[in-house]
C-alpha cells in the first residue's frame, strides 16, 4: 500500500473558528476512505483541504502539512490549478453546467487547451464509460447536463471529473440528493473506479461507509476520533465516543 | 364579533386585485390604441424616407433623419456603454474587494442611476459640448447617453454575476480551471440572461430619452446626419420638435407609432433571444 496523501497536525479556521483541531492522517492509493461523523464535524472542511477549494472561502487559514505524494500542497509554490486536476471533487448537489453532456465532460479538458475534436470525442467517450453513463445518454450528448435525472447528473459530475485523469477523487456526500437505486448506482461504480483512483468520501449515511470503504475515519467536534479498517470500526471500535455514533446514540 | 367570513374576504381580495389588474391593462391599451390611432394614418412610405420641413404648419416632412439618427445613436452609445458597464460589473462582482472603497462606488452607482438624465444632459453639455468642443452633435448625445445609461449596466451586470450559484464556480476550480476561465465559460454563460436583460433596458432608455438630448445632440436642423458629429434627432426627441418646434402633432403622433413599434421589436426581439438561450441551456 502506497500512502497518496497524508496530512499531519492538520489546524483549519474560519475566521477565529477552530474547525479542524490537529488532524493526522494517512490515505492510501486505490483505496476509499470515508470519512463519518455529524453535521458539523469537521468531516467536509477536512475534505475541501485536500484540493484547496477552502482557499475560496474569504478569511480562512489553515496550519500543518498535507502531503501529496510527498509534497506538501500548501507550499506557496504549489500550483493550485494543477493540484485540482490531479485532486478531482464531486459535489454533494449533482452541479453539472447549463452546457450540454459533451460540453460538461469536455470542460475540464478544454480548459487545459485540448481543442482537437475527435480527441475530445474519445475523451467524452471514455469517460462517460467510466462512469457508466454512456448507455444512456449516448445518443444524447447535445442534450443539456441540466435536463437528465439527479443520479445521472451525478454520474455526469464524475465523468468531468475523470475526464481531467485526477488521480484522487474527493467526493462530499455524493449520494446525499438521489435516490436509493441512483445511489447503489454510483457506489458500485466507485468500486469499479478504486482499481484507478484514490477515493475520499464524506458521508452521512453509516451503511453507506460500511459498504463501500476500505477504510473509515470518524470526526468529532473537529477532532479525528478514531481511524482505521472499516471492518474494526463499525464491529471493535476503540474509542467509546466511535462507538457511541455508530450504534446510533447521537448523531 | 361580527366579520366577514374567511371566503368572503378571499373575493374580495381576488377582486380588488382583479380590478387593479383591469385599470392598469386598460391604461396602457388606451394610450397605445390613442398613439396609433392618431399615427398609423400618417406612416406612408413618403413619410419614412423623406426628410422634415422647416417652417411652422401642417406639414412639418418626414421622419427620414430621425430613423437615422435613432441607429446612430443606439450603436454609438452602446458600443461604449456596454462594454465598460460589463466590464465593470464583472469587475464588481468578482474581483472587488469587500471593503469600504467599494462600498462607496456601489453607492455612487446607484445614485447616479437615480438622478434625472436633465443633470446628465447639463454635465454633457458642459464637457462635451463645450469643453470637448464637439458641438451639438449625435456623437456629443451619445457620449451623455452612456453615461446615463452606465450605471444601470453595471449594476444589472453586477447582480447578474452575482446571482450565479457557488456550485458552478466551484466545479469550474475543482476541474482545474483558472479564475478566469472560471469567469469566461462558466460564470458568464449562466449570467448571460441577466446581462442581455441589462443591455435591453439600456436600449430601451436610450430610444426613450428626450431631456438629456435636447440640450446636446441638437437636431432642430434638417440635414441628414452623415457622420456622428453631425447633430440629429432621434424619434422622441424628433415627437418633441414636432410638438414644440413645428407645431404638427399629426407628424409627432406619426414618430410616436414609429418608436412605439420600435419598442415592441426590441422587446419581442429579447424575448426570443433569452428564452432560446434558456432552452439552450436547460434543455427544454
Amino acid at each position: 500500500m502506497t500512502t497518496r496523501i497524508s496530512a499531519q497536525d492538520v489546524n483549519f479556521y474560519y475566521d477565529k473558528v477552530h474547525a479542524l483541531k490537529g488532524i493526522s492522517v494517512d490515505i492510501n492509493a486505490n483505496e476509499i476512505t470515508a470519512l463519518i461523523g455529524p453535521s458539523g464535524c469537521g468531516k467536509s472542511t477536512f475534505l475541501r483541504c485536500l484540493n484547496r477549494m477552502n482557499d475560496v472561502i474569504p478569511k480562512t487559514r489553515l496550519e500543518g502539512k498535507i502531503l501529496l505524494d510527498g509534497d506538501d500542497i500548501y507550499q506557496p509554490e504549489i500550483d493550485v490549478v494543477a493540484l485540482r486536476k490531479k485532486v478531482g471533487m464531486v459535489f454533494q448537489q449533482p452541479n453539472p453546467f447549463p452546457k450540454s453532456i459533451f460540453e460538461n465532460v469536455a470542460f475540464g479538458p478544454r480548459r487545459l487547451g485540448e481543442n482537437d475534436r475527435a480527441k475530445l470525442e474519445g475523451i467524452v467517450e471514455k469517460s462517460l464509460k467510466a462512469a457508466a453513463l454512456w448507455d444512456e445518454v449516448k445518443d444524447q450528448l447535445g442534450k443539456s447536463g441540466l435536463a437528465i435525472s439527479g443520479g445521472q447528473q451525478q454520474r455526469l459530475c464524475i465523468a468531468r471529473v475523470l475526464a481531467v485523469e485526477p488521480e484522487v477523487v474527493l467526493m462530499d456526500e455524493p449520494c446525499s440528493a438521489l435516490d436509493p437505486i441512483a445511489t447503489l448506482k454510483i457506489e458500485e461504480l466507485m468500486q469499479d473506479l478504486k482499481k484507478n483512483y484514490t477515493i475520499v468520501i464524506v458521508t452521512h449515511n453509516m451503511q453507506q461507509a460500511a459498504r463501500v470503504s476500505d477504510r473509515t475515519g470518524f470526526f468529532l467536534l473537529g477532532e479525528l476520533v478514531e481511524f482505521g479498517l472499516t471492518d474494526d470500526i463499525f464491529s471493535r471500535p476503540r474509542d467509546r465516543r466511535t462507538e457511541d455514533y455508530i450504534t446510533g446514540r447521537f448523531g | 364579533m361580527i366579520g366577514i367570513s374567511p371566503k368572503r374576504t378571499q373575493w374580495i381580495a381576488f377582486g380588488l386585485c382583479w380590478a387593479a389588474a383591469i385599470v392598469a391593462i386598460a391604461a396602457m391599451i388606451i394610450i397605445i390604441a390613442y398613439v396609433f390611432i392618431k399615427g398609423l394614418g400618417v406612416i406612408d412610405w413618403n413619410f419614412l424616407s423623406s426628410d422634415p420641413k422647416g417652417g411652422l404648419g401642417a406639414d412639418s416632412g418626414g421622419i427620414r433623419t430621425s430613423i437615422a439618427g435613432t441607429l446612430w445613436t443606439v450603436v454609438l452609445t452602446l458600443g461604449m456603454a456596454a462594454p465598460v458597464g460589463i466590464g465593470a460589473g464583472i469587475y464588481m462582482a468578482e474581483y472587488a474587494r469587500d471593503n469600504w472603497f467599494t462600498a462607496a462606488i456601489r453607492w455612487v452607482i446607484e445614485t447616479l442611476a437615480g438622478i434625472p438624465s436633465i443633470l446628465f444632459g447639463l454635465f454633457g453639455f458642459a464637457l462635451f459640448v463645450m469643453a470637448l468642443s464637439l458641438r451639438m452633435s449625435i456623437l456629443a448625445g451619445s457620449l451623455t447617453l452612456a453615461c446615463l445609461v452606465l450605471p444601470t449596466i453595471i449594476r444589472t451586470t453586477e447582480e447578474a454575476v452575482k446571482a450565479v450559484p457557488r456550485s458552478f464556480r466551484e466545479a469550474s476550480y475543482a476541474l482545474g480551471a483558472t479564475k478566469w476561465q472560471t469567469i469566461r465559460h462558466v460564470v458568464l454563460a449562466s449570467a448571460m440572461p441577466g446581462i442581455v436583460t441589462a443591455v435591453i433596458l439600456a436600449l430601451g432608455r436610450i430610444v426613450g430619452e428626450t431631456a438629456c438630448l435636447y440640450v446636446t445632440m441638437g437636431g432642430s436642423g434638417l440635414n441628414f446626419p452623415d457622420s456622428p458629429f453631425d447633430p440629429g434627432r432621434t424619434l422622441s426627441l424628433d415627437v418633441l420638435y414636432r410638438l414644440f418646434e413645428a407645431n404638427d402633432a399629426r407628424a409627432a403622433f406619426g414618430a410616436g407609432v414609429m418608436l412605439i413599434i420600435t419598442i415592441l421589436i426590441i422587446n419581442g426581439l429579447t424575448r426570443w433571444i433569452s428564452n432560446r438561450w434558456m432552452a439552450r441551456m436547460h434543455g427544454r
